[in-house]
């Protein structure tokens, strides 16, 4: 469709009055300063509202409360190469046959779908995108890019406790990882 | 007095418009209509021109605000709650299930009408010329409404929604440099919790239609100033013909009829049609609703939405960078960038360009359709075989190489065979990685069994 011309003409603007304050000059130095300035200013208002609005939505800061060391247990209910599931911790807690235990995240380090533990297979495997880890966490079968994620276990008194506070993760299983009874 | 009042609200108008002269004051005075032209060119009015399909999203998107608004009086965002306030619509609110089934259907189709518009348009080379930044706000509001289908998968907080935004949300860890950050904006924190659920529902419910509305403004403004739809060459002819005599002027040789009554009541009579389809689909099979929420059990397979099925194929195949970032970014920079690529002398309006075009398209959709499912298959058995085939080299650079260099090659063979211009060119492309699309989609749906295994779909 062709453009039509516009029927209405703008009204003849006056030409630019002559309002100059005397000893002024009319586009000046100063006047290239002053909307130097007003741009400035402008952009530091919109830097201001958009740091507002980044900071709103930065996830909210969680009490790291007492709760935090999970109590999982007396040392002696875990048996050698055994995995139990702690669904409020969401961990594993893993005792390997050496008597040293591994606290592993639950969740596949893929897309953090929940990994069942396959007692009769001896692996965990991945509902979502058939990845595999072996006891240790370590990656039997891909699309999983490393290991699942561990927490640091502590033994105190004869009791099992695990540091949920912090996940950590890892590129290789290295026994630094394991705490030993 | 009655009369007075009246009279104030029509300005002056007639009541019921019976002359051509009434049907346009009725047109320019009226606040819906205003929008309108108060004529049109005839030749756009036949229905297989447009399909109705933008009018057609626009009466699906009334329906969603209305569906929605009143499922905003009966929800409550908070985890475990939702599920329960979700069943509570079903059994105790009146038309709850009806109401509810009408809006997942609305959703659903409105994602597929999106679809068909964007092929309707592209097809017809409706962005080229004053049309050019309306196709990039199209892209943008398919976008738009995109999201707003994926947050409200998240709202009834069953294993299906749990899972399918544990998925999609892990996907965003694999951005570069600022994953982590960004999967933690989405989910209001480390881990998908209630956090999460006020995200989603205030981006599904205020922010998400805010923006849908203004840019479908935009949209709406930008095809009035383009001079409405692009204008169909005459009907007599074949393609080839046509499109040479139609020239990038066609519209003002057009005949123009009244919008009122040609226009609308073909509009009021699609709009009719489209709330019928969705009331019987929605009274029919409503939405549906899975077991609640379990954080500690990932169902077998976990599914992401139909529609993006297709990225989650992808995430099959390819190494997750490549799957979520690499790909998704390139088809969108391709998409938006389309009216720029293409030459911009081209005559609209014309199907596939011309017959030489038409028969490209239909190449590369065949080439697809055959090289795909094989494709698939092929690399299905690959990667289950072989542990290292998904890294960044085996699952990244290489496939990719091979992919684009196959169809770069396969598009210039067609190039120079049938002696393609640019456009029709850019349109057997984008027909070729469109149809492999689709049928990655159409795998994702229904041919993934538990462990997102290869499986026929009446099997599963």
């Amino acid at each position: 469709m062709t453009r039509r011309k516009s029927r209405i003409t703008p009204p003849e603007l006056p030409a630019p009055s002559a309002a100059v304050l005397p000893g002024e000059q009319p586009s000046g130095e100063r006047r290239r300063f002053v909307v130097r300035l007003a741009v400035m200013l402008g952009l530091a208002g919109l830097a201001e509202s958009a740091w507002v609005a980044a900071s709103f939505l930065r996830p909210r800061q969680r009490d790291a409360g007492a709760a935090s060391l999970f109590v999982a247990g007396p040392l002696e209910r875990f048996e050698p190469a055994s995995v139990t599931a702690f669904p409020s911790g969401r961990f594993y807690l893993v005792r390997l046959k050496d008597g040293g235990f591994l606290a592993l995240h639950r969740e596949c380090t893929h897309l953090g779908c929940t990994v069942p533990w396959d007692a009769a297979q001896g692996r965990f495997v991945c509902p979502c995108h058939a990845s595999a880890f072996d006891i240790t966490g370590q990656v039997l079968n891909t699309p999983a890019p490393r290991p699942l994620d561990y927490f640091v276990v502590r033994i105190e008194n004869g009791l099992v406790k695990v540091d949920t506070r912090q996940k950590l993760s890892r590129t290789a299983f290295d026994p630094s990882q394991v705490t030993v009874a | 007095m009655l009369r007075r009042v009246w009279q104030s609200i029509v300005l002056r108008g007639p009541v019921v418009p019976r002359t051509d002269r009434d049907r346009a004051f009725v047109t320019v005075h009226t606040l819906l209509l205003h929008l309108r032209p108060v004529k049109v060119p005839a030749r756009t009015l036949r229905f297989t021109h447009t399909f109705g399909l933008g009018g057609s999203s626009l009466v699906l998107i009334s329906i969603l605000a209305a569906t929605g608004i009143l499922q905003m009086l009966a929800y409550q965002p908070v985890p475990v709650v939702a599920y329960d306030s979700i069943l509570s619509i079903e059994n105790n609110v009146g038309f709850g299930p009806l109401v509810r089934g009408v809006h997942y259907w609305s959703a659903n189709l409105l994602v597929v009408v999106l679809l068909l518009h964007a092929a309707r348009v592209f097809f017809t080379g409706g962005y080229h010329g004053a049309r050019q930044f309306n196709w990039v706000i199209g892209v943008s509001l398919l976008v738009i409404v995109l999201a707003n289908a994926f947050t409200g998968y998240l709202l009834p907080w069953d294993q299906l929604s749990y899972w399918a935004i544990t998925i999609s949300t892990g996907m965003l860890a694999y951005v570069p440099w600022i994953g982590t950050a960004l999967q933690h904006v989405a989910r209001g924190g480390a881990e998908i919790g209630a956090d999460t659920l006020i995200v989603f529902y205030t981006v599904h419910t205020s922010i998400v239609p805010t923006l849908l509305v203004g840019f479908m403004a935009f949209h709406f403004w930008r095809v009035r100033k383009a001079g409405g739809v692009v204008v169909p060459p005459p009907a007599s002819g074949d393609l080839e013909e046509a499109g040479l005599k139609a020239g990038p002027t066609s519209g003002t040789a057009a005949e123009k009829v009244l919008f009122l009554p040609h226009l609308l009541m073909r509009e009021v009579a699609l709009a009719l049609a489209i709330t019928a389809v969705v009331v019987v689909l929605g009274a029919a099979f409503g939405a549906p609703l899975g077991a609640p929420a379990n954080p500690g059990m990932s169902p077998n397979p976990a599914k992401a939405p139909w529609y993006f099925m297709g990225f989650q194929e992808l995430l099959v195949h390819f190494h997750p960078v490549v799957a979520i970032v690499v790909i998704p970014l390139a088809g969108a920079a391709v998409l938006l960038l389309l009216p720029y690529l293409s030459d911009d002398d081209e005559p609209a309006g014309a199907w596939f360009l011309s017959v030489r075009g038409y028969r490209a398209a239909g190449m590369a959709a065949l080439c697809a359709l055959a090289v795909t499912p094989i494709a698939v298959v092929t690399h299905d058995f690959v990667y289950r075989t072989w542990p290292g085939a998904t890294t960044w080299l085996t699952g990244g650079v290489l496939p990719l190489a091979v992919i684009v260099g196959a169809s770069y090659a396969f598009v210039g063979v067609l190039r120079s065979r049938l002696t393609l211009t640019r456009n029709e060119t850019i349109q057997a492309a984008v027909v070729l990685g469109g149809t492999a699309f689709a049928l990655l989609t159409a795998v994702g749906i229904w041919f993934r069994g538990p462990g997102m295994s290869l499986v026929w779909p009446w099997a599963r």
